[in-house]
């Protein structure tokens, strides 16, 4: 976190001392208002852990816990996971409610009754029969699973007594991590018992380091994963984990510079909310839009119901499903017969049954279109977004050039800004068009609309100025030009957000279903 | 193929030593791993008097995974399916390497004393099961009276 908050205040101090001249449209101050959740950022407070912090972080909680309630570590991890590594419940039951009934639900022998107590369960009832009969010299025992006798010493189990040698507890366990990729909940190996294993006992019991290094991971993953404070950064090939102080709608940068939702694991998606947002990106994953497709393009034959596509201009259509050749018109999907030499009369067949269909393609073809208008617009400006990366290379040229004109490394420091600043703006407007999605019409809805436009419009003149007007210009010149320009741009974003905010507040949006 | 396991010599070795009542399970004369198992129907079952084939495979890894075990002979029960296939769980997340082809069997000679239609593999007959289960015992005796007492 620490280098993150350096980035941060950094880019903050650096955009105010370059415009210390201009204070009437200086937005990091005007926006001081406490509605305004972009400034909530700073406030939210998030650490980033490696996986060896992670595992740190693990033995820390479970200390926590100890220092408290002393019971074994390796029992106090696994009550801990049954919790899903919530400290306050794990306490609240272990003081308040039944022990014993706590240690059963979260499948460990309680640590505090004395070992003499507990009897192996009567699980193997079956297979006991068979191994009474046969008996075995002192100081050794059959082990059940590779049927031979083994030393006493070389038998091991977990606090439930059953017992089985190490070399066969070993190949268990290894069966267990890697092929069924379980960790945190590998049970006795005995029939019936579902007492877990400990993860002092695999690492004692397993020596291969693949698999051990595998275990690890999948109990490291299985911390993370229920541990509803932390989420895996999902940038690819990123093993770090993001830790909140409570969970929240709120973005998050990782040390790999990736920053995401913690509440969903999106890219941030402000102003859409993350559920809306969950149903977005189903509806353009699935192909419910084929199917939509389809129905707006397409007619089905009146008689034998096959999916047909026009592809020329003549109404006449025949069937082509050779059981069918059904003669039809395109247009009213009556027979073609009665149309005959005069086809224009064939509004005359406003038969209820060709209504009813040309009522149900307009609707879908409607829809299909509503969501296309959404779609291309989110697309395009995902597409913009992703070219915009290629400006940072072309203003660093700039900055460079500008640097040799006698201007500190500081001073041009505001072109970098304005690439960022048209980036955030890309990806909120990006959003903008989920939000507008799901919208129904009302007063607030205009209102979001037209601010809408004037931050798609005030974003475009950014965008069109730093990769082309700008060559143009006179290098004294730009730095006004464009700090004005990226300035109202922040300007109309934050304004489009601080209302979409407000209108969750007071619940005045409504949806579509 | 590698070597024969020691655990399933000996297991083997057992089970023909000390067979269990009403089970017969003899390995394949080409495959050690195979097994050809004919279970009796249990005693006041609607299976009763009749003879079933199952065959029954050691996998690879056993006994760390469960053996394939799969009915021959068609039977009318809501947790074999139409191909023979057992719904049980030894056989899928509870199996222990600790069980053994004679606990299994075992398992599955006490499934046909006590089916289950609310884990039902074959939808149809666990429907029936439940909403008739006069019917459905009787179309189980039948069955087994027509496929499993012809020899």
């Amino acid at each position: 976190m620490d280098s993150d908050e350096d980035m941060e205040t950094f880019e903050v101090d650096s955009g105010n001392e370059s415009s210390s001249d201009d204070i009437g449209f200086n937005i990091e101050d005007q926006n001081q208002n406490p509605k305004d959740r972009q400034n909530d950022i700073e406030e939210f407070v998030f650490n980033v852990l490696s996986t060896e912090e992670i595992v740190q972080h693990m033995i820390d909680c479970i200390k926590e816990v100890n220092i408290i309630v002393e019971i074994p570590a390796t029992t106090t991890r696994i009550l801990l996971n049954h919790f899903k590594w919530d400290k306050e419940k794990l306490m609240e039951r272990y003081y308040d409610g039944d022990q014993e009934q706590l240690f059963a639900e979260a499948r460990v022998i309680n640590p505090l009754a004395s070992r003499s107590s507990q009897q192996p369960s009567t699980s193997s009832s079956m297979s006991s029969k068979a191994k009474v009969s046969r008996r075995c010299p002192p100081n050794s025992e059959e082990c059940e699973i590779c049927f031979t006798l083994i030393p006493s010493n070389l038998m091991t189990g977990l606090e439930c007594n059953h017992r089985f040698c190490t070399q066969c507890w070993c190949e268990y366990l290894t069966t267990k991590i890697m092929a069924e990729g379980m960790g945190q909940t590998i049970a006795c190996a005995a029939h019936g018992c579902n007492i877990l294993v400990d993860d002092a006992t695999v690492m004692r019991l397993v020596r291969d380091p693949k698999v051990r290094l595998k275990y690890q991971h999948l109990i490291t993953n299985s911390f993370v994963e229920c541990n509803r404070l932390l989420r895996w950064c999902p940038s690819p090939d990123c093993n770090n984990a993001v830790k909140v102080q409570h969970v929240e709608a709120h973005p998050v940068t990782c040390k790999c510079g990736h920053r995401f939702c913690f509440a969903c694991g999106e890219n941030w998606h402000d102003p859409v909310r993350c559920s809306l947002l969950k149903r977005w990106i189903k509806k353009c994953d699935d192909d419910s839009e084929t199917s939509n497709w389809i129905a707006a393009n397409t007619k089905e034959c009146p008689k034998c119901n096959v999916t047909i596509e026009k592809d020329g201009g003549c109404n006449h259509m025949v069937c082509k499903n050779q059981s069918c050749k059904t003669e039809f018109c395109w247009v009213c999907l009556g027979s073609w017969e009665p149309h005959g030499s005069s086809w224009y009369s064939c509004n005359r067949f406003n038969e209820e049954e060709a209504k009813e269909a040309r009522g149900a393609q307009e609707r879908s073809r409607a829809a299909l279109q509503r969501y296309l208008f959404y779609c291309n617009r989110y697309m395009n400006h995902m597409q913009s977004l992703k070219f915009e990366n290629k400006l940072y290379a072309s203003v660093k040229e700039k900055m460079e050039e500008m640097q040799h004109h006698c201007m500190s490394w500081i001073e041009v420091q505001f072109l970098k800004k304005a690439v960022d600043i048209l980036c955030q703006c890309r990806q909120t407007l990006m959003y903008t068009y989920v939000f507008a999605y799901y919208l129904r019409k009302n007063n607030q809805s205009t209102i979001f609309e037209d601010n809408q436009r004037d931050l798609e419009a005030a974003t475009e003149k950014l965008s069109e100025y730093l990769e082309r007007d700008i060559t143009n210009e006179n290098l004294a010149n730009i730095k006004q030009q464009v700090q004005d320009k990226y300035r109202y741009c922040d300007l109309r974003r934050k304004k489009l957000l601080e209302h979409v905010h407000e209108g969750y507040e007071k619940e005045s949006w409504e949806y579509m279903d | 193929m590698s070597a024969l396991p020691r655990r399933i010599i000996k297991e083997t070795q057992r089970l023909m030593q000390e067979p269990v009542p009403g089970i017969s399970a003899v390995p394949d004369e080409s495959n050690a791993r195979y097994f050809h198992v004919i279970v009796t129907g249990p005693e006041d079952s609607p299976f009763e008097g009749g003879l079933f084939k199952l065959e029954l495979f050691l996998p690879e890894d056993y006994p760390m995974s469960a053996p394939k075990v799969r009915f021959i002979t068609k039977i009318y029960h809501p947790n074999i399916d139409r191909l023979g296939r057992i719904c049980l769980d030894i056989l899928k997340d509870k199996w222990s390497p600790a069980l053994q082809i004679r606990t299994v069997l075992l398992s599955i000679q006490a499934l046909l004393s006590a089916p289950n239609p609310d884990d039902p593999l074959a939808n149809d007959v666990a429907e029936l099961w439940k909403v008739n289960e006069v019917e459905a015992i009787r179309n189980a005796k039948e069955w087994t009276r027509k496929y499993a007492m012809e020899n």
